[in-house]
């Protein structure tokens, strides 16, 4: 996984709550395989005027010009700034794959759905709580300052505005690890094999039947 | 000390390894798998050169991608090459890696959430997790049930256990009884209404109080199955007499003595009296009416008597937005009461309300009745192929197709619309599914979560109508 320690980068504000992740990206383009290319279909409903299909040229698709993301002063962004309840609804990590292939390298929001965080972390993509009352400033900065970017320092928890004010935010100890270090957790997880093979055996014993193999 | 609740009885008995930093290894029982959320775990375990830690702890069903009409083909019967591609893949990666798989046509296959209790592969006690965030169905059992993404499908093939941090307990009583025509559904529509759809992040909602105890277990399913709709990855309903005899006989159910001793444990799974919960919230079932949605929002909900709510009346002002966003794009007015909708299209179906209870409780409000002409549509989709002939064997596909609904093979079907069944560009839906979000039942369409019943009732009527008036 691609670690993250840093992050500089300018910010799309999207002022909507509740934003599902059948929105960050739609039923049809989980038919995929792969991890990857999910990009351009980020938001693909919001996004186009037109119906999105798997394998299609979007560079030929009209764009929907009231879309934050098709503001040619949010082309670049790194960052995204969003309202409460972030990525509510389906489990699918193609939502947090399509924010990356975007471009996409913290989310910062009041609150997020559960889900939807854990997935992010699996991805190298920092999901930030800050609360409603310093989202709001940063909706109101970001809006007004064309090219405005925020520094995200997972090191020291912080998010710096240009004009130097720092929010600090929280991060479970393990997850900030992994993710300072690009870390794949499974192989993490099976350095504690004994343990697990440990728990098999005592479970095999108080509860036999959930070793049952099939029927 | 105080006692325990069922999520923490659950916690405790699935503990591997908790670490200094506050996360723990907790060791997961069951995992189910399909074909939208599996492909690319598979492949990373590929990559990485790893072997499943566990074989037998794991089942899967294609289910999303499947057409429920034309079933005798097979895969072949797939239409869109991209979806027939995922259910080969899927196929593929079970045959090599040695996993039980339900394939399109066994008998046995249908929506992962409907097939895991049928079978008994869901028990009582058990961590349960499936990439899909309605894994918390499973929880109507007693067990630790829910959704994962991707990466932890991996993880849970690699290594059985996932990283966990505890989460917090609520419990959701609803007291007293249930009015006659009011439904499991309507009972999480009303919860869900009442504490918003991110009300239960960061909880594990344990459902309780009578009229939970005098559900089925279809009915606690459907419940637990909407936790997530309300923000709980996980939702619960402590073991009981009910629970016991659904589990009892199934295919994968433990039998002989294993059953005693089985049994002997589950009794065990409830909260304690003196369990604390960091949060309690009540309804009482007698205050709850037929539910309807209106917006794009599960929490967009009121009884079937109510009115599109005006956001003129809304103080706070990003809900204040997302009302006039939500009925601009379902094409409401403000005011108009909820039995003025007029529909394009009724589905009954999906992990929420397509079991025999669910097709029953539909059957009986359109028997001897007809499917309104102003329908374009309005269709059965059982949830497996065993609840398919189930029905068959009560006659229930005869009182369907007698009314005017089309009874189809089994899968998610339009619930989300990744196979063919799909609504089209600002039609209206009296769907039994669980999301009305903006294109979930495909590009513009306007989805109306109802019970089977409430769903039945407007399909007969071709409007929103309070099912007692057919019925009682």
């Amino acid at each position: 996984m691609r670690a993250f320690t840093q992050h500089q980068g300018i910010v799309a504000p999207m002022d909507r709550s509740n934003v599902d992740t059948d929105m960050i990206i739609p039923k049809q383009f989980l038919k995929s395989i792969k991890r990857s290319g999910f990009g351009p279909n980020l938001f693909d409903e919001l996004r186009y005027l037109d119906e999105g299909q798997p394998d299609q040229d979007c560079s030929q698709r009209p764009l929907n010009p009231e879309f934050v993301l098709n503001q040619p002063r949010y082309k670049n962004a790194s960052v995204l700034l969003a309202r409460s309840n972030f990525g509510c609804g389906s489990s699918r990590e193609h939502a947090p794959w399509a924010l990356d292939d975007f471009g996409f390298r913290a989310i910062i929001a009041p609150s997020f759905a559960d889900i939807f965080y854990n997935n992010c972390f699996k991805n190298g993509l920092l999901p930030i709580v800050l609360s409603e009352e310093i989202v709001d400033k940063l909706f109101q900065e970001a809006e007004q300052a064309e090219g405005y970017q925020l520094d995200v320092d997972l090191e020291s928890k912080t998010v710096t505005t240009p004009a130097g004010e720092s929010y600090s935010f929280e991060v479970d100890d393990f997850r900030r690890h992994c993710l300072l270090n690009g870390l794949d957790d499974i192989g993490v997880t099976l350095e504690a094999a004994d343990s697990i093979k440990d728990y098999e055996a005592k479970r095999r014993q108080s509860a036999p039947w959930l070793f049952n193999a099939g029927h | 000390m105080a006692g325990k609740t069922l999520y923490d009885k659950l916690w405790d008995d699935h503990l591997v390894k908790q670490r200094d930093d506050g996360s723990a290894l907790i060791y997961i029982d069951r995992q189910l798998l399909h074909e939208v959320t599996s492909p690319q775990a598979f492949e990373g375990l590929r990559l990485a050169g790893r072997k499943p830690w566990r074989l037998d702890a794991n089942l899967a069903t294609p289910d999303h991608n499947v057409p429920t009409t034309d079933r005798d083909k097979g895969i072949d019967g797939i239409v869109d090459p991209v979806s027939r591609t995922q259910v080969e893949t899927l196929d593929r990666n079970c045959d090599e890696f040695g996993i039980l798989e339900f394939k399109i046509k066994d008998h046995r296959q249908g929506i992962v959430h409907v097939i895991g209790p049928e079978q008994g592969a869901t028990l009582p006690g058990m961590t349960i997790v499936c990439g899909d965030s309605h894994t918390s169905t499973h929880g109507a059992f007693g067990t630790l049930a829910h959704g994962i993404g991707t990466s932890e499908v991996e993880h849970v093939l690699a290594t059985q256990c996932l990283v966990q941090k505890k989460m917090k307990n609520m419990l959701v009583r609803v007291n007293g009884k249930l009015g006659p025509g009011v439904t499991g559904k309507d009972v999480v529509l009303a919860i869900i209404g009442k504490i918003g759809t991110a009300g239960g992040t960061g909880y594990a909602i344990e459902f309780g109080g009578d009229v939970i105890r005098d559900l089925s277990m279809e009915g606690r399913m459907t419940i637990c199955n909407m936790a997530i709709e309300a923000g709980a990855r996980v939702g619960m309903v402590a073991v009981d007499d009910t629970t016991i005899d659904y589990v009892k006989g199934r295919p994968f159910s433990p039998k002989g003595d294993q059953w005693q001793a089985a049994v002997a444990y589950w009794r065990t799974l409830h909260s304690d009296v003196d369990a604390v919960f960091d949060k309690v919230v009540e309804l009482d079932g007698a205050d709850i009416k037929p539910q309807v949605t209106w917006g794009t929002s599960p929490e967009m909900v009121t009884g079937v008597d109510g009115n599109v709510p005006d956001p003129v009346a809304e103080a706070d002002p990003i809900k204040r937005e997302g009302i006039v966003r939500a009925l601009k794009y379902m094409g409401l007015e403000a005011n108009m009461p909820i039995t003025a909708i007029q529909l394009d299209r009724v589905f009954i179906g999906s992990c929420t309300n397509s079991r025999i209870e669910d097709l029953r409780e539909a059957a009986a409000v359109v028997k001897g009745r007809k499917v309104a002409a102003s329908l374009k549509q309005a269709m059965v989709v059982p949830g497996s192929g065993l609840v398919k002939a189930q029905a068959e064997q009560e006659g229930l596909d005869k009182i369907f197709v007698e009314a005017g609904l089309e009874w189809r093979d089994p899968g998610c079907s339009m619930c989300l619309a990744m196979n063919a069944d799909k609504l089209g560009q600002g039609e209206h839906c009296a769907s039994t599914s669980n999301r009305n979000f903006e294109g979930r039942q495909g590009f513009g369409g306007r989805t109306h979560l109802v019970s089977p019943a409430m769903a039945a009732a407007a399909a007969i009527a071709g409007h929103f109508i309070d099912v007692r008036e057919l019925t009682h």
